[in-house]
């Protein structure tokens, strides 16, 4: 029998898991949250998602054809920040608010630094952050023709800024006006519980981040320290959970490091809380995230673990 | 239930074989025996083309500290000294032996003895003449590892039957089959560490082999058996002394110097057989399994036996494998050639209809830390990776890279499947010319 072997080295059984699978499963855990979003705010939301979408797996494409590149589109991970930019618009801006969202995201933020993994920030972040700045107007609006009562156009976060008390289920459950995909708490909830059980994310972010938050706040949000409204409201709010468990725990973009992590989760808290705090804008989770990112080089340099046998623990 | 931090759950695919009693080859015409079968010096030939030899006769001697014997496994002529291809691509020097098929041994083979009879050194000399090394992969010289500057210091003996490679299930079997001459084997060791107490370390996907141990060496009071996770890589000598002890070593600290010595269960066995019955290491204990063979197999198989031979004798494969893996799935050998010598570092033959391998499609890395938790030694793979595809010595020793044991356990979990492991085994040897080359630059 002539034998024609293969000779690639040890090991040679590979897990199951791949790029694209982990990708999915992040599609996947956004479902709920996007659903939601698309029956609270209608069609010209759902409209908005599925050209961020479109708009980021076109825009990787055209690239990789610009510079002659096998075509990347297929792990997935366009797919999943061309969702996220559109999740992360108000709902009634124009079409062309997310196809520059989307295009910034990849193009700029993503493929010019080699693509997947290369990019020092959170591609999707960094688009609706461009778009944040560039198209202020349209971005800070949270008006949806789905509700004509002007005061519920006012964020939770700006009420309790006032002075205000907030309605907490309606925040759990998503009767809140905000961005499309953040609005539920629960549906965001139930995605991270699907990726925490995959083992596709790690809680350490999230955990760490949500709990120095409420130190934070319980410590200076002066004399608000026992107002349980105040803290959950805040909580709850201003895409906090969205940013948490979809964005801060973003793999490229987030120290590999275990006790990395946890730092990184601190900072992200403590940044968010004085954001907050003494801030005016309500966006500070993604600026949060962004200025984050750009540390964590200098988180993992740092936090190189001991190897076995090498002392310590 | 002991075991240690991090590691990987491959499939574990030992239904195939386990059952399978362990069967004896019968030897062809003509055997070929390599004068490096082991870590260390290569043996020198000690007969000359035309001689005549003897089963269990040496045809190779030490050369050296580190080095071993190697024996003839049967009777006969030699017809040529001359380099032939191993598994790890070499042409290595090798005597080529026709077999007589009388299997005349040489005087006093198979002869019962007590080893309660017999000294220290005489006990160290019957295992560097049988040419008995490591039969768990590494081949480091056995007579070697029983002579530490200080036995007193000694306090574990530990017998490695983790057999944590996937489709492996000759050291099940021999445990099972031999366990007898399993605790005879660790008897011989424990006498030379009269301070230590013996521990069969058996993982707990195969309870049946460790309760029948246990059940055998019940009365015995310096023999003890642990039970250990099932989790991959549980056999390697650092993970398995940290289990059991707690104790840690790295690369530039042995396990004597945590007060422990660790055998593999065939290495143990080999040592009840050459001190107790008189017979040297001939053989070793292969398994055969994958999705092509005509019959799945436990083999005894005597050295000097071609891989071509070992596989006919269990009828060939049905389909033509696309890869032929020397060893377990997760550390062993691509083979390329199947006219190539059974030796003692070739501990199982694995066939497969696909490689797993040729499908995969590399992406970039994503950054996942998957790699990261895998890592039983708690290395950053990624950056290790990155650092050695730059060139980046001082990188990588910086990230420990030198630590690394090659497990492959990072390789197995990574999603962008990325040749992590490949990469750390070349560094181990560029690291270290990189080391010596740096040395003489200061001088
Ligand atoms: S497992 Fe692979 S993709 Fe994940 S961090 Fe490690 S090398 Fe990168
Ligand atoms: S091969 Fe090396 S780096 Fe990879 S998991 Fe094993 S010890 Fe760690």
């Amino acid at each position: 029998m002539e034998l024609r072997l293969n000779v690639q080295s040890s090991p040679h059984v590979r897990d199951r898991i791949s790029t694209s699978a982990i990708m999915l499963d992040v599609i996947i855990a956004l479902i709920p949250a996007t659903v939601w979003g698309l029956i609270k705010f209608g069609i010209h939301a759902a409209a908005l998602v599925v050209i961020s979408v479109a708009s980021a797996v076109i825009s990787e494409t055209l690239y990789n054809f610009a510079v002659k590149k096998q075509n990347t589109i297929y792990d997935l991970s366009c797919v999943v920040t061309g969702l996220i930019v559109g999740l992360n618009m108000p709902p009634e801006v124009p079409f062309f608010v997310p196809v520059v969202g989307s295009f910034f995201a990849i193009v700029i933020v993503k493929m010019l630094f080699g693509g997947l993994g290369q990019n020092f920030m959170n591609p999707a972040l960094a688009g609706r952050c461009f778009c944040l700045i560039s198209f202020a107007g349209f971005m800070n609006n949270y008006t949806s023709r789905m509700s004509v009562d002007a005061y519920t156009s006012a964020t939770p976060l700006i009420l309790l800024k006032n002075g205000h008390e907030v309605n907490l289920l309606d925040m759990l459950f998503g009767n809140i006006p905000g961005t499309i995909g953040e609005i539920s708490a629960i549906c965001l909830l139930l995605g991270a519980t699907y990726l925490a059980a995959k083992k596709v994310i790690d809680l350490r972010i999230p955990i760490t981040y949500i709990l120095t938050f409420v130190v934070f706040i319980m410590i200076f949000g002066q004399g608000k320290t026992t107002n349980v409204n105040y803290i959950l409201g805040e909580v709850l709010g201003g895409g906090l959970i969205f940013g948490a468990f979809f964005m801060a725990t973003d793999y490229v973009t987030s120290p590999i490091t275990p006790l990395g992590k946890i730092i990184y989760g601190i900072l992200l808290g403590v940044l968010t809380g004085i954001f907050r705090l003494f801030g005016k804008s309500g966006e500070s989770v993604s600026y949060v995230i962004l200025i984050s990112n750009l540390l964590v080089p200098l988180i993992e340099s740092f936090t190189v673990p001991t190897a076995f046998g090498k002392g310590g623990k | 239930m002991y075991t240690f931090k991090h590691g990987v759950h491959p499939e574990e695919m030992k239904e195939l074989s386990k059952d399978r009693q362990i069967k004896i080859v019968k030897a062809g015409k003509v055997l070929v025996f390599p004068m490096q079968q082991h870590i260390g010096a290569k043996a020198k030939p000690c007969v000359k083309v035309g001689d005549n030899v003897l089963v269990g006769q040496i045809i190779g001697e030490a050369d050296g500290v580190i080095s071993a014997n190697v024996l003839s496994s049967v009777s006969g002529k030699v017809i040529s000294i001359e380099n032939r291809l191993v598994v790890g691509g070499q042409k290595v020097e090798s005597i080529i032996i026709e077999n007589d098929e009388k299997y005349d041994a040489i005087k006093g083979f198979g002869l019962e003895r007590d080893f309660n009879t017999l000294s220290n050194d005489e006990i160290i000399k019957i295992v560097k003449d049988a040419g008995i090394v490591g039969l768990g992969g590494a081949s480091f010289p056995t007579h070697v590892k029983l002579s530490p500057k200080d036995p007193n210091a000694i306090d574990y003996v530990l017998v490695n039957g983790a057999e944590c490679e996937p489709y492996l299930t000759s050291d099940y079997r021999l445990m099972i089959e031999e366990t007898e001459t399993l605790i005879k084997g660790l008897q011989c060791i424990l006498k030379l560490f009269p301070r230590a107490k013996g521990v069969i370390c058996v993982e707990d996907n195969k309870k049946d082999a460790y309760e029948k141990i246990t059940k055998a060496c019940s009365t015995i009071s310096n023999i003890e058996t642990a039970l250990m996770k099932t989790k991959y890589p549980q056999g390697g000598e650092r993970q398995l002394i940290f289990a059991i002890t707690g104790r840690k070593i790295n690369v530039s600290t042995l396990p004597a110097d945590a007060g422990c010595i660790v055998d593999n269960v065939d290495t143990v066995i080999s040592i009840g057989n050459a001190v107790c019955k008189s017979t040297p290491l001939l053989r070793r204990i292969m398994t055969l399994s994958g999705d092509v063979y005509n019959e799945t197999a436990n083999l005894n198989v005597r050295f000097g036996i071609s891989y071509q031979e070992v596989i006919d004798a269990v009828g060939g494969f049905s389909t033509s494998p696309e890869k032929i893996v020397s060893g377990g799935p997760m550390m062993g050998l691509p083979v390329f050639s199947l006219d190539m010598p059974v030796s003692k570092n070739s501990s199982a033959l694995l066939a497969f209809s696909k490689d797993p391998l040729s499908k995969e499609k590399e992406t970039n890395c994503i950054n996942c830390g998957r790699c990261v938790s895998a890592c039983p030694i708690n290395l950053l793979p990624t950056r290790m990776l990155k650092a050695a595809k730059m060139g980046n010595f001082d990188e990588y020793i910086k990230l420990n890279g030198p630590e690394c044991i090659t497990c492959g356990s990072c390789s197995f979990v990574c999603p962008a499947k990325k040749p992590l492991t490949p990469y750390f085994s070349y560094m181990k040897f560029a690291v270290r010319g990189y080391l010596n080359s740096k040395k003489e630059a200061k001088k």
